[in-house]
């Protein structure tokens, strides 16, 4: 098991395939409520899952095109945060997928056919990665940007009236 | 809280000594008002028909039934909810016995009975682009309308400018003025100037292509358009055009100061502040940061980013510029209110407009001219030394210059010594009210790539406390010396505006969700409520069917500083919302969101 994860770990894929659209059908599901009781979902197979040059790669792009505009480092801004426990939208691969190719409807723009789809594949696994849902041994310790100088964390003091 | 006096003493009691100095100034500005017509004296109707009460952007109410005895005494009179939980930044607008509110996206316009406190007369619903949510930089808001004959005019989020009816609430006009694919939004708040609604994009963020534009008020036919960057010819920069410093005289200084084409996504949006005076028929406001934020990335002045300018209302064509922030370093855009004065300085009566800058100097300049005869700091600034009021140059401090480097102990911060939440100026006391931050930061440059409707930044930002531990807090500041009167600290940002009336109260709010009144003369706390949810508004002060006299603030935390609490940001990453919120993690304990109004009086 741990070879296994080692091997996708260290996986490059020379020839990335060409745009298509990998998600399809019920593969995204965004709610849990399935008339006629829950059916086995469709998973397509993340090819950059687990994979840590996906991940590096993933952070690249993340900043690139501008994600990180929005979403900042994962803590959001003009767009919601990207590192938190609750997903309006899921964050199954499959969902974050969805999310970055169709948009949504509150300001995340629709960026199909604008993206390679290994590429999208692997800013979905680098946002996982930031809520640790990646293999601890693909994913890097810290953030590339600016390093938190501690004199200048805000401290946070118990709530008082004035 | 005491308020901390500046140079003057305080009794053993508490006692406040007026500085005889400005005690005589008081009474010379009182006397002076009378004899002689002054730009800061309007009469007053009881009304507040714009956001900054008059042209002249005084934010002084003239009514006096509350005064520094009796604020005490202030109770809640009535509410209103927007039902929203994005940030309130807007202005009420109080007309013929009806207060209208404009609410953050969806854009939404109430007009409320005030003969039957709280009871809608009708509602306006422009239903702005969900999708246009996604090229606000600060939070989905917006700072309010604006009246005249008739009609209620503002800006949706999705860049259209509308006109309605303010008796039925029917939609007379509505015109389209930008995009959201090239980054564009509306925010600000418009003003009616020589006939026309004048209203600006924004967008800074986003590198879009600046501009200002004058509206027929009865058709939405666009009469005229200034960008902000690019030749003279899209400038709106002509025969009239008389800048009166030597760096910003020149032809196409809004291409010749970039490198090829950048200026054509070079930001300078117009998101602020308009003032205007109609003896000299002049418009007064200033143009955003420069885009990309990343300094290294656009070599040059890049004009006229970060520069006021004077314009005339119905043709556009500019009067002068004075750029602040040439090639401009820390998002320091010059869009902050100019309050329109007419003082006595060095002897010699003088137009001038004051504009607290985001690179925390209070700029007093010449309204006619375009001369800066002050330019002091009112918050603590280490990015700048002086400016020299010969050249009008700003004597930057090098080591604090950003772009591919990673620059510490950057004060003021990104959102400036102040951002965009107005002062106000009593022509009583001859002094003005300035909510003011107290933030520095340190920005790390990376490359940005231009993507038409997405951020265009380049730069990581971290904000922390200034000097002294308190992040804003309001300040009085008399601009004949040019220099603070008294000073009270806050412990967030001061982000809502303030109102000073004929009582001598000084009214804001904070984001931790007290609303205040302060004596003008001297700080000292008369009084304070505790709202809902953090403010970020302006308060405004009107003459009720009644004939009493009310304050009235929309309550809601959001916007650029409050974007934590109102977008449910993570503060485990200190760059999110462009860095602000390293600075006010602790928010979320102090406040949730939550659109009101609150309406008080006297019992």
């Amino acid at each position: 098991m741990l070879l296994t994860a080692a091997c996708q770990r260290e996986k490059r894929d020379l020839r990335p395939a060409p745009t298509r659209l990998a998600v399809l059908g019920t593969a995204a599901r965004e709610s849990l409520l399935q008339p006629g009781g829950a059916q086995a979902p469709l998973e397509p197979v993340n090819p950059a899952e687990g994979n840590a040059y996906s991940i590096s790669e993933g952070q690249r792009l993340f900043n690139a095109y501008n994600c990180s505009g929005c979403h900042s480092h994962g803590g959001g801004g003009i767009g919601p945060p990207l590192i938190k426990d609750v997903w309006t939208y899921g964050n199954d691969p499959a969902n974050l997928f969805d999310t970055i190719v169709k948009g949504r409807p509150n300001g995340m723009p629709s960026w199909g056919g604008r993206l390679p789809e290994y590429q999208i594949w692997q800013i979905v696994t680098y946002i996982r990665s930031l809520n640790k849902l990646e293999p601890k041994s693909a994913t890097p310790t810290r953030s590339d940007s600016i390093e938190q100088n501690p004199h200048t964390l805000t401290p946070v003091p118990e709530p008082k009236l004035q | 809280m005491m308020a901390e006096r500046l140079g003057t003493k305080l009794h053993q009691n508490g006692a406040m000594v007026i500085p005889r100095s400005l005690a005589a100034a008081a009474v010379l500005f009182y006397f002076a008002g009378i004899l002689f017509p002054q730009i800061q004296n309007e009469a007053d109707d009881g009304q507040w028909t714009m956001a900054a009460k008059n042209p002249a952007s005084t934010r002084y109410s003239a009514l006096s039934q509350i005064t520094t005895s009796n604020v005490k005494n202030l109770k809640l009179a009535w509410t209103f909810s927007t039902g929203l939980n994005k940030g309130e930044e807007a202005a009420p607008l109080v007309v013929n016995n009806t207060m209208y509110i404009v609410t953050p996206w969806p854009n939404i316009l109430y007009a409320l009975d005030l003969t039957n406190p709280g009871a809608t007369k009708w509602t306006y619903s422009p239903h702005p682009s969900a999708s246009s949510q996604g090229t606000a930089c600060c939070d989905v808001v917006n700072r309010g309308a604006v009246y005249y004959k008739g009609k209620i005019f503002y800006n949706t989020l999705d860049n259209y400018t509308v006109a309605v009816d303010a008796t039925t609430g029917k939609q007379v006009w509505k015109t389209l003025m930008g995009d959201i694919n090239k980054g564009e939004s509306m925010t600000m708040a418009p003003i009616v100037a020589g006939g026309k609604v004048i209203v600006g994009n924004s967008g800074g963020e986003f590198g879009v292509h600046g501009w200002l534009a004058g509206l027929e008020t009865e058709t939405g036919i666009v009469t005229w358009r200034a960008y902000h960057t690019g030749p003279d010819s899209q400038a709106l920069i002509g025969p009239e055009f008389k800048p009166f410093y030597a760096q910003d005289r020149g032809k196409d200084l809004g291409v010749k100061t970039w490198q090829g084409d950048q200026w054509k996504i070079g930001g300078g949006s117009a998101w602020g502040w308009i003032s205007y005076d109609p003896a000299l028929d002049l418009i007064y406001y200033g143009t955003s940061n420069a885009s990309p934020w990343n300094a290294d990335m656009r070599p040059g002045d890049n004009k006229w980013t970060s520069t006021l300018f004077a314009r005339k209302a119905e043709t556009g064509q500019a009067v002068w510029a004075y750029q602040m922030n040439p090639h401009d370093n820390h998002d320091y855009d010059a869009v902050n209110e100019n309050i329109l004065l007419d003082l006595t300085i060095h002897g010699q009566p003088r137009k001038v407009l004051a504009h607290p800058d985001r690179n925390g100097r209070m700029y007093l300049i010449d309204r006619t001219t375009g001369e800066v005869l002050s330019a002091e700091p009112f918050t603590f600034v280490n990015t700048s030394e002086s400016v020299d009021v010969k050249t009008g140059k700003l004597n930057a401090v090098d080591s604090k210059k950003t772009g591919f480097k990673t620059v510490r102990d950057i004060c003021p911060a990104p959102p400036g010594g102040k951002d965009w939440p107005p002062s106000s100026f009593s022509p009583r006391t001859g002094l003005l009210y300035i909510p003011y931050n107290n933030l520095c930061a340190e920005m790390s440059g990376t490359q940005a790539n231009y993507i038409s409707g997405t951020p265009y930044l380049g730069t990581d930002v971290r904000m922390y406390a200034g000097p002294g531990g308190n992040r804003g807090g309001l300040t009085a500041w008399d601009p004949v010396t040019a220099k603070p009167v008294w000073k009270v600290k806050e412990m967030f940002p001061a982000w809502s505006g303030t109102v000073v009336t004929a009582g001598d109260v000084v009214f804001y709010g904070t984001m931790d969700g007290w609303f205040k009144a302060l004596d003008a003369h001297n700080g000292n706390l008369l009084w304070k409520f505790k709202v809902g949810s953090g403010v970020i508004g302006q308060p405004i002060s009107y003459k009720g069917p009644d004939g009493k006299q009310y304050i009235a603030i929309l309550a809601g935390v959001g916007g650029w500083s409050g974007a934590i609490v109102s977008g449910g940001l993570n503060a485990a990453d200190g760059t999110a919302a462009l860095g602000f919120v390293n600075a006010m993690a602790d928010l979320p304990k102090y406040t949730t969101t939550g659109g009101m109004l609150y309406v008080f009086s006297l019992p």
